[in-house]
Order: C-alpha cells, then structure tokens, then sequence
C-alpha cells in the first residue's frame, strides 16, 4: 500500500542484462535525512536512479509520494537530484545552467531569475555565477548542482554523494543546509561514503550490500536488533579498577577492558538494560559514573557488524 | 494563455539551439552544406571564364540531376544525420541528458523541443544551401535574363519547389535519424541500413516505397533528371511511380509523424547508463 508522504519501494529488483543492480528492495523511507550506506556496487546509485526514473525497475514498483517515476511532470515539482555524474551542458555558466532548467519548470524569465539567484546565493557561488561551469572547481561543481537541485523548491532531495569534494567549511555549510532542509519537513536520501558524516546528518540509515538491503531504521534502533554482536558501552569514571570488579558480577556482561587514557572502562554487554539497571546500583554504592556513552551505536559499527570490513568507506 | 508544454518546448528549443547550430561535432554539415555550392560557383566561373552560351535547358537538367544525387542523397542524409542523431546521442555521450530527464518535462515533450531545434538548425543551413546553389548555378547568366526567368518563366516555381524538397528533407531525415540515435549507440550501423534503404527503395514493392523519405522527395522535384546520366545515377534518379504533390506532402508528413511516434515510444523508455555505481 503506498503511503503519498513517503517514498515506498515495494519489492523492486533491478537487473543490468544478468548483472544484480539491486534485489527485492522493500522499503518506506519517511521524511528526514535517510542515508544510504554501502560499499562501491552495493546499488546505492542504482536505488536513486530508480527512484528519480533515470532507470526502471525490472520488477516492483516504486512510489515518491504517491508518484510514480515514469511521471517526470509530476515527480520533479517534488523532487530534486543531485547526480553523482559531474559532467554539465557545455559552455553554460553557473547562473544560466540554474536559470535555464528552471524555464523548463515554466518559470517565467522573473521568476527563474529570482529562484536561480537564491538557490546560488544558498550555496554561497554568488561571486562565480557569471564564470563558465567549465572552470569550476570539484567543489564549486558539486556545490552549483545541488543549488539546481533545489532551486524549485523540492519536498525531496535526493543527493548522490553531494559531500564530495567539498572542502571542510563549505562541509559543514551544506551539512547544515541538510539538517535545516530536513527540520521543515523535507525528505532528504543522501549516499555517502564518509561513515562519520552520514553518523551526524542521518535521521535514519539504509545499509547496502551486493544489491540487498541489509538494514534499515533509525541507526540505534538497527543497532538494537543486531543482538549477536554484544553492545559496547564506554563508562567514564576515576575508578575503572574497581568498576570493572564490579560489572563481572553480572553475566551479560562480556568484555571490560579499561580506556587508554585510565579515565574509564569499555564494556561490552549483551544485556544492555540489564547492564544499565547495575550501573545505577553500582553508582549509589559509591562509585562515581561520570558518563555514559554507548561506543558502537553508530554507521561505523553497524557497516562493520552487517557488512563486514572489506572495502569499508572512510 | 499558453500551455505549459509549449512553454516547455520553447525552453528547451532555447537550450539546444546553440548546439544544434554551432556543436564542434556538428561543423562537418557546414562543409557538407558548401560542397555543392563549391561545384555550382565553380561552374558558373568556367561558363564565364570561356564566354560559353547560356543554355536554360542545359544549366536547368544539370542543377536537377546533381540536386537529386548530391543533395538530396548526400548533403540532405548525412547532414541531418550530423544534426538529428546527436540530439539523444550526443547527449549521451557528454553524459548531459539526465538533467533533462530529472525536469518536469514528459519525454514526448523533450522529444518535440529537441527535433525542433534540430529541424530549425537543418532547414537554415540547408535551405540556404539550395537556395545558394540555384543562385551560383545561374549566376554566369545576365541579370535581365535571370529576371526574366524568374518573372515569366518557371524560376521562382523551381527555387520555391527545390526549397520545399529540402525542407521536406529536413523533416523526413530528421525524424529518422532522430529515431536511430535513440535506438542505437552506434551511427554507423543506422545510417548504412538507412542507406541501403533509400538506395534500393525504387526497386521495392509500391507498399514498402511509401516507407521512404526519398520516395517522396522525387516525386516532388521540379524536374525530372534526364536520362542520359550513366547506368549508376538513373538507377538512383529513377521514378517508377511518382506520387503527385498533393499526396508527397501529407505522406511525407504522415511518415515523419510515425517515425516520432516510434521516437517518442523509445525515449519514454530510455535509462540513464553511463556506467557509474
């Protein structure tokens, strides 16, 4: 059943001749940062492409908020792209390749002026509007695509690895772009190899691998379900010594090793809430608990846990 | 007030008429569209050159047979395969076309703006190319008689006759070629089979000659060729069953509109594969 404010993949299979681009895809990816996280071939770009229409599903059907791919007049008054693909209509400059996709739309010349300048202007290449797109560099290019892809004001922002080739500053700027675009409301599906920056932006992560979707949900809520791998729980304290001592006394409890630094001790548990339950008693016994900070709940460990290490994204 | 996929169509005809028009792979058709003109000029200087007698029955015959062969099998075809096939190919090939794909545009839409501006960009070069060539063809002859001919005599329906068939051309060719780059990576393939096609056409049953743009493009020249040409070019200037304008016209049209059909069938399909994931 497709819900209109979600993107809904439902048993999609996509096949390149007898190559697996993706298989048995079923997904609901609600509003908010969604990343796709996977290894090179895992069918990222492909679940994208199938998304925005530029492939078509060999099986399934896919629906963009109730809209179907092969309807381009519709589904790209709500949806924006932003491709991998950094190649760009020749000679056209930063200004005039917003401008004229925007004409498409219908806009009028006022209307794609105005919308193409604030669209440039959100992504700070006011100065280099004017320039040839030709003399950009790696991170202007990413940086003009994606003010197209929203230039017309879209309720879903797919992005194919938009933090490519941006230099720290201008990584921070989009990121928190995302994170405002995602606040109002918008759905934003990013791919990303950078593991600790899909962590901070990601509302929920989608894991890929060889064409399956391995996992998917808010990223605590998949760690959750990965019950073989024991939690790993990082306690602050000045007494990581008799800590220790003490979480042995519980059998969840696997591993404790104390941190370099002395100031703590790394647990690993199968029981989290079993564990937790402890450490409050601990804590009233006269063990000073700093903090508590779970230390694998994030993209990092899921990859390593459902994916395994080979060809692991930074 | 107007609708929205005519707007479309006008964006997008703005988008590609530059390319269209001045695309480094296309500069061949301008040389393709000059070629002739290089031929009729350099005639008109020898007939000059030599004082030779001006001969209407002779020039008229000579601008017929070499329209028909050169023209119309050679400029026409190859310079709309230039222009139309790299209207989806060519995009390709740059890896551009998605962003037309990722528009709010039906693909039928893209399909019209883009053989359009290809046909814009085909009838400027090569109408003024025919309407060129007529002009050096007769350009040894004196003014008075050139005015004459054109007020009395058959010029102005010939040049107006020579143009239709050339833009006729550019219609019937473009809607082929444009077809071909949106099935086949390849030119060459297409555009031999094409080839071949309207080469042998004339000896193909009345049925299969309708599926054919030179079929009608005969039918409609002013003149017939003469026949004293050789074995090879009768074989390509003969008309066994000419059709009469009233029906090359509309035929010529209906053609082209099946073959965007077929067109637009193919591009609703199309993917986007440059070989990325």
């Amino acid at each position: 059943m497709s819900e209109p404010h979600e993107i809904v993949f439902d048993n999609v299979s996509k096949f390149y001749g007898d190559v697996l681009g993706v298989n048995r895809v079923s997904l609901s990816i609600p509003p908010g940062i969604t990343s796709l996280v996977g290894p090179n071939g895992s069918g990222k770009t492909t679940l994208m492409n199938l998304m925005t229409g530029l492939l078509r599903p060999t099986r399934g059907s896919i629906r963009v908020l109730g809209v179907a791919p092969d309807n381009p007049e519709e589904l790209f008054r709500q949806l924006g792209y932003c491709t991998q693909f950094d190649s760009f209509p020749k000679g056209f400059t930063g200004y005039q390749f917003v401008y004229s996709f925007l004409r498409l739309y219908g806009s009028t010349h006022a209307e794609a002026d105005q919308f193409a300048w604030r669209a440039i202007e959100r992504v700070n290449l006011v100065e280099a509007a004017h320039r040839k797109i030709a003399g950009y560099s790696k991170g202007m290019r990413q940086r003009i695509k994606l003010a197209q892809a929203t230039c017309h004001g879209p309720a879903v922002l797919v992005l194919d690895e938009p933090l490519n080739g941006l230099d720290p500053l201008v990584r921070a700027e989009v990121i928190a772009l995302l994170r405002s675009l995602a606040e109002e409301g918008m759905h934003i599906i990013i791919s990303s190899h950078i593991l600790h920056e899909v962590d901070m932006i990601s509302d929920q992560v989608i894991l890929l691998s060889a064409g399956y979707v391995v996992a998917e949900g808010k990223i605590r809520g998949v760690r959750d379900e990965i019950q073989e791998q024991p939690m790993q729980i990082l306690v602050r304290s000045n007494a990581p010594s008799a800590l220790a001592a003490k979480v042995f006394e519980q059998d969840s409890v696997v591993e404790a090793k104390i941190h370099n630094d002395g100031r703590g001790l790394l647990i690993k548990t199968k029981d989290p809430d079993k564990f937790y339950r402890l450490l409050n008693r601990i804590a009233l016994n006269g063990i000073a608990v700093e903090s508590v900070i779970p230390a694998d709940d994030d993209v990092n460990s899921l990859y390593e846990y459902l994916i395994g290490s080979e060809d692991k994204p930074r | 007030m107007k609708t929205l996929w005519l707007t479309q169509v006008a964006a997008i005809v703005r988008l590609e008429i530059g390319k269209t028009f001045f695309s480094r792979r296309g500069l061949w058709v301008y040389l393709l569209a000059c070629m002739p003109m290089v031929i009729f000029g350099g005639h008109s200087i020898v007939w000059l050159k030599r004082g030779l007698p001006c001969d209407f029955g002779h020039d008229t015959n000579v601008f017929a047979s070499i329209f028909q062969v050169l023209d119309m099998r050679l400029t026409l075809f190859f310079g709309c395969l230039g222009i139309f096939m790299n209207l989806f190919r060519g995009e390709m090939l740059d890896r551009s076309l998605h962003f037309y794909f990722l528009s709010p545009v039906r693909r039928e839409v893209l399909l019209v703006g883009k053989y359009l501006a290809g046909l814009l960009a085909a009838v400027t070069i090569f109408t003024t190319s025919t309407v060129v060539q007529w002009g050096l063809m007769y350009a040894h002859f004196p003014k008075s008689v050139m005015e004459s001919y054109l007020r009395d005599g058959n010029g102005w329906r010939h040049l107006t006759a020579y143009a239709g068939v050339t833009v006729l051309g550019c219609i019937g060719y473009g809607s082929v070629f444009l077809l071909a780059g949106a099935l086949m990576k390849n030119p060459i393939v297409p555009a031999a089979a094409v080839l071949v096609w309207e080469s042998i056409n004339s000896f193909a049953p009345a049925v299969l000659q309708k599926f054919s743009v030179i079929y009608y493009l005969k039918s409609l020249c002013p003149i017939e060729a003469p026949p004293d040409v050789g074995p090879v070019f009768s074989m390509l200037l003969v008309n066994a069953d000419p059709v009469a304008p009233a029906v090359a016209v509309p035929g010529m049209l209906l053609f082209t509109m099946l073959v965007l059909v077929v067109a637009a069938m193919r591009v609703r399909k199309m993917e986007i594969h440059y070989g990325t994931d």
